[in-house]
């Protein structure tokens, strides 16, 4: 059942690296992430990779392999031939600490930047009623394990350093759209998403969707609506007025 | 090195943790979040079927009262009652307070937040998000922490002035000022490099032990290291023999072994089959909840759609219960090919419902073992998920014998008596979360004069041998060695021999840890990190062995196979383990459970009692009742 693969790790620290070879036991059913750990526990003890939940569920071991961002714990090895080489890296959006370890800081800045929820003044704890059909949407976007791919595929910042203080990255535009849908917030989100988080940046080419382990249609569900949002907010103020006060009518 | 000084100090940044820093934090108090992850990646993300709260939003019969004794039936008895009893009264708060920062549950036809069954839970209870219901709290919880940090922004110009997240970073020691916490002592994952907090606080929430076991639930985080640290901080941990294996783990491939596979499936209608197709759990109702569950498949199935007229499917009896009925199948040969059972949801609800109620299991099982869960059944086994066993802290503060340690959610014992029911965690976290911060910041107030840091030589030197030593032990082997020895021996059935053996393997693997070598250097080192973590998962794996083998009797998640019965003189004792003043062995003592409250001993019927009392005990009951 069990097969030498063929891995190819970026290894370094300080903004010094290189890629090592390495051959290692796969058995069946292991994902990448096992094979990893084997590395580490028989040759390269102190081999660098942040993993933490092994079941898809916290976005914590992401990483580059074959040059597409993955989690290391969902890619199946039974996806790849046997004789292939499998190269596997840090994400590239971010500095590298150490081998597959990158400095994600980025996100939680952007993350502090994003005003958080703000409900009615008069709603108390236990008042909320909501129905399903009004909170899905924003539920889709809290599925979100924030692994940071999406941040990491973006063009916008991929190979553009020079965008990172302008743009919140999907993730956290997705984050406002999510706020924006949400029923009871009452924050005006549209001008700041635009003005001060770079929704104009993103030229929808979906990167983000594509990469999306939970499958969040990041682009055409949150992104493009929002973009609407605040189109419709600069051609007819009357009618974002008319939303806001009627909003929560039932 | 570097020096930070605040109020409180919060260990870990799970569900527990970051509810303790909020409200330490709401009280006016400068508090540090130390995680060994990133902010956001703790393992309440993992926890899928939701809050337990007796809203009664579902069935309006639900109250405190009824969660109360649930929580106690679940525990056999065992639990702290005050805890059980705050739990259950500040639950519902706890879940309406997340919905005002912002999160999202699941809801009702008329808008409430809607809640599901679940094992052991007599009404519809649990409040949920699909099957996400612990990332939906982390991410409320996180968002919270920011929105505190905005508005310090505001008020002091620095978001960071009043709560700190200090992420990938490990603690190895907590600090003293005599018999007082005044401190803790660790390092940087990133950067090796160490760090001092010096604080009259220390909070506690550190979540579980799993990793001392192969077959787990439980991520790399799951090292004990908050009961270590109370331990060599001088504190007792309590009911540590008392570890509960999640009856539904994934068994196959390999690799994924342990993966939890939420209680859910079965709470909305999955049931259990053998090899030979036969609905095994009818077969497994223990006399002491014979009269609260199904006898019939027939009547299980009515159940779904009307609780008021028929008794729940067996299915849904405690999670001690289902595991142990799993084990005993596979064992007798009836197993799946796999080595576990079947766990079938795919001929019980349409396809789309199954996807949109358990979407995150769908998702699990197609990406990782190539299975359809709403077209075939999931092969499912016993899979060690999470200690009743902790820090023995005081209900109403969370207050550890040593004056300034609190500790809230896994890393404290006692709520959950001796087995856990599902929901039952990530409310507790958040009811005593909140009250152990709190306590941190009262303790606080109290203070004359902050204490000082002592005993930052000892710590340094212990945090660096590993890298000293050159041509030592791997401390992979010596973990996975633990890990085969845990669960082989000291598993969901236990017995004398076994135990002791483990005991004698428990006192080798010392030795050898004492002498890992870790090569590298100290940047982002996990080698090094793992022989750090080892101190801290043998302590714990002693303190588990010593107790089970001294308790002689069967109950929750203590099986002896060789002591099947359940004992009522047992059930007034707690196991009390501590550590020598040098911290290099455990001893464990009896202490007496003190007895329930009258007016809480009232809530349940004589005839139930008579299953699990003294006759003394039954004499303070009679009376209670003649009181009230």
């Amino acid at each position: 059942m069990g097969y030498k693969a063929k891995f190819r790790v970026w290894r370094g620290e300080g903004g010094e690296g290189r890629l090592e070879d390495f051959t290692v036991e796969v058995n069946e059913g292991e994902v990448v992430l096992d094979v990893i750990h084997r590395l580490q526990a028989t040759q390269a003890p102190d081999l660098a990779v942040r993993w933490n939940c092994k079941a898809g569920k916290c976005g914590s071991c992401s990483m580059e392999i074959n040059g597409k961002p993955r989690l290391g714990c969902m890619t199946r090895m039974s996806t790849f031939e046997e004789s292939e080489t499998i190269t596997v890296t840090p994400l590239r959006t971010f500095p590298v600490i150490k081998d597959l370890v990158t400095d994600v800081s980025f996100n939680y800045q952007k993350a502090r930047e994003i005003p958080s929820f703000t409900p009615p003044a008069d709603v108390k704890p236990g008042e909320y009623r909501m129905q399903q059909v009004d909170v899905e949407r924003s539920q889709e976007f809290r599925k979100c394990i924030e692994c940071f791919m999406c941040q990491n595929v973006c063009h916008v910042i991929r190979d553009h350093e020079e965008n990172k203080p302008n743009f919140a990255g999907p993730r956290y535009l997705m984050r406002i759209a999510e706020l924006d849908m949400h029923p009871y917030d009452v924050a005006d989100r549209k001008e700041s998403a635009q003005e001060e988080h770079g929704l104009g940046y993103c030229n929808i080419t979906k990167c983000c969707t594509e990469v999306c382990p939970e499958h969040i249609k990041i682009t055409d569900n949150a992104l493009i609506p929002m973009k609407e949002r605040v189109v419709d907010r600069k051609y007819d103020p009357l009618v974002w007025l008319g939303s806001k006060i009627f909003k929560r009518q039932r | 090195m570097e020096r930070h000084e605040y109020d409180v100090v919060v260990i870990g940044a799970g569900g527990a943790g970051l509810r303790a820093a909020i409200e330490a934090r709401q009280q006016g108090k400068r508090t540090a979040i130390v995680c060994k992850s990133l902010f956001g990646k703790a393992h309440t993300v993992m926890a899928e079927g939701g809050a337990a709260a007796a809203m009664g939003n579902v069935n309006s019969s639900d109250n405190w009262m009824v969660h109360f004794r649930d929580t106690m039936r679940g525990g056999k008895f065992l639990n702290n009652w005050r805890m059980a009893e705050l739990h259950a009264k500040e639950a519902p708060d706890r879940v309406w307070e997340l919905e005002a920062w912002g999160a999202l549950f699941d809801r009702t036809k008329d808008g409430k937040i809607s809640q599901r069954n679940f094992g052991g839970h007599e009404y519809p209870r649990l409040a949920h998000v699909g099957d996400r219901t612990g990332l939906e709290l982390i991410r409320t919880l996180q968002q919270r922490v920011v929105a505190l940090q905005q508005e310090d922004e505001k008020l002091h110009g620095d978001p960071e002035a009043y709560i700190k997240v200090f992420a990938e970073c490990t603690v190895t020691r907590l600090l003293k000022d005599g018999d007082a916490i005044s401190g803790a002592f660790g390092y940087w994952r990133e950067t090796g490099d160490f760090i001092v907090f010096d604080a009259p606080a220390v909070v506690l929430a550190t979540g579980g032990i799993g990793k001392s076991y192969v077959v787990t639930s439980n991520s790399w985080e799951y090292t004990g290291d908050g009961h270590a640290l109370a331990l060599l901080a001088g504190a007792r941990l309590i009911n540590m023999e008392f570890i509960q294996f999640h009856p539904t783990g994934m068994v196959w491939p390999p690799s994924v072994r342990g993966i939890l596979v939420t209680e859910s499936v079965r709470g909305d209608g999955g049931v259990l089959r053998n090899s030979e197709g036969r609905r095994f759990m009818f077969d497994y109702i223990p006399d002491v909840f014979k009269d609260k569950y199904a006898t019939t498949e027939e009547e299980a199935d009515r159940w779904y759609d009307d609780q008021a007229n028929n008794r729940r499917p067996p299915e849904l009896l405690p999670r001690d219960e289902v595991a142990r009925a799993i084990n005993a199948e596979v064992k007798a040969g009836r197993g799946s090919p796999q080595g576990g059972v079947f766990l079938d949801v795919s001929t019980r609800l349409p396809a789309a419902e199954i996807t949109r109620r358990l979407p995150s299991m769908h998702h699990q099982f197609k990406e990782l073992a190539d299975v359809d869960i709403t077209k075939e059944p999931m092969q499912v086994g016993p899979t060690c998920h999470y200690v009743m066993g902790g820090v023995e802290v005081d209900a109403d503060t969370g207050a550890a014998s040593v004056p300034g340690l609190f500790a809230a959610g896994e890393v404290s014992g006692g709520m959950h008596g001796s087995n856990r029911l599902g929901g039952n965690s990530l409310s507790d976290l958040l009811v005593f979360g909140r009250r152990a911060g709190a306590g941190a910041a009262a303790y606080v107030d109290g203070l004359a004069k902050r204490p000082a840091v002592t005993g930052l030589d000892e710590a340094q030197t212990e945090a660096l041998a590993p890298l000293e030593r050159s041509g030592g032990e791997n401390p992979y082997e010596v973990h996975h060695e633990l890990q085969r020895t845990m669960n082989d021996l000291v598993g969901i059935i236990r017995k004398s021999e076994e135990i002791s053996e483990a005991l004698q393997v428990i006192e080798k693997l010392k030795e050898r840890a004492k002498n890992t070598a870790s090569s590298g250097s100290r940047i982002y080192n996990p080698g090094w990190h793992l022989a750090i973590d080892l101190r801290n998962m043998l302590l714990v794996s002693e303190c588990v062995a010593k107790a089970a083998l001294l308790r002689e009797e069967s109950r929750g998640g203590h099986t002896r196979d060789d002591y099947p019965g359940m004992s009522a003189e047992w059930r007034r004792r707690l196991l009390v383990c501590s550590a020598k003043p040098d911290g290099t062995s455990i001893t464990v003592e009896e202490d007496v459970q003190p007895s329930m409250r009258g007016d809480l001993i009232s809530l349940f019927e004589r005839s139930e009692l008579e299953k699990y009392l003294t006759e003394e005990e039954l004499a303070e009951y009679d009376a209670a009742v003649k009181e009230s």
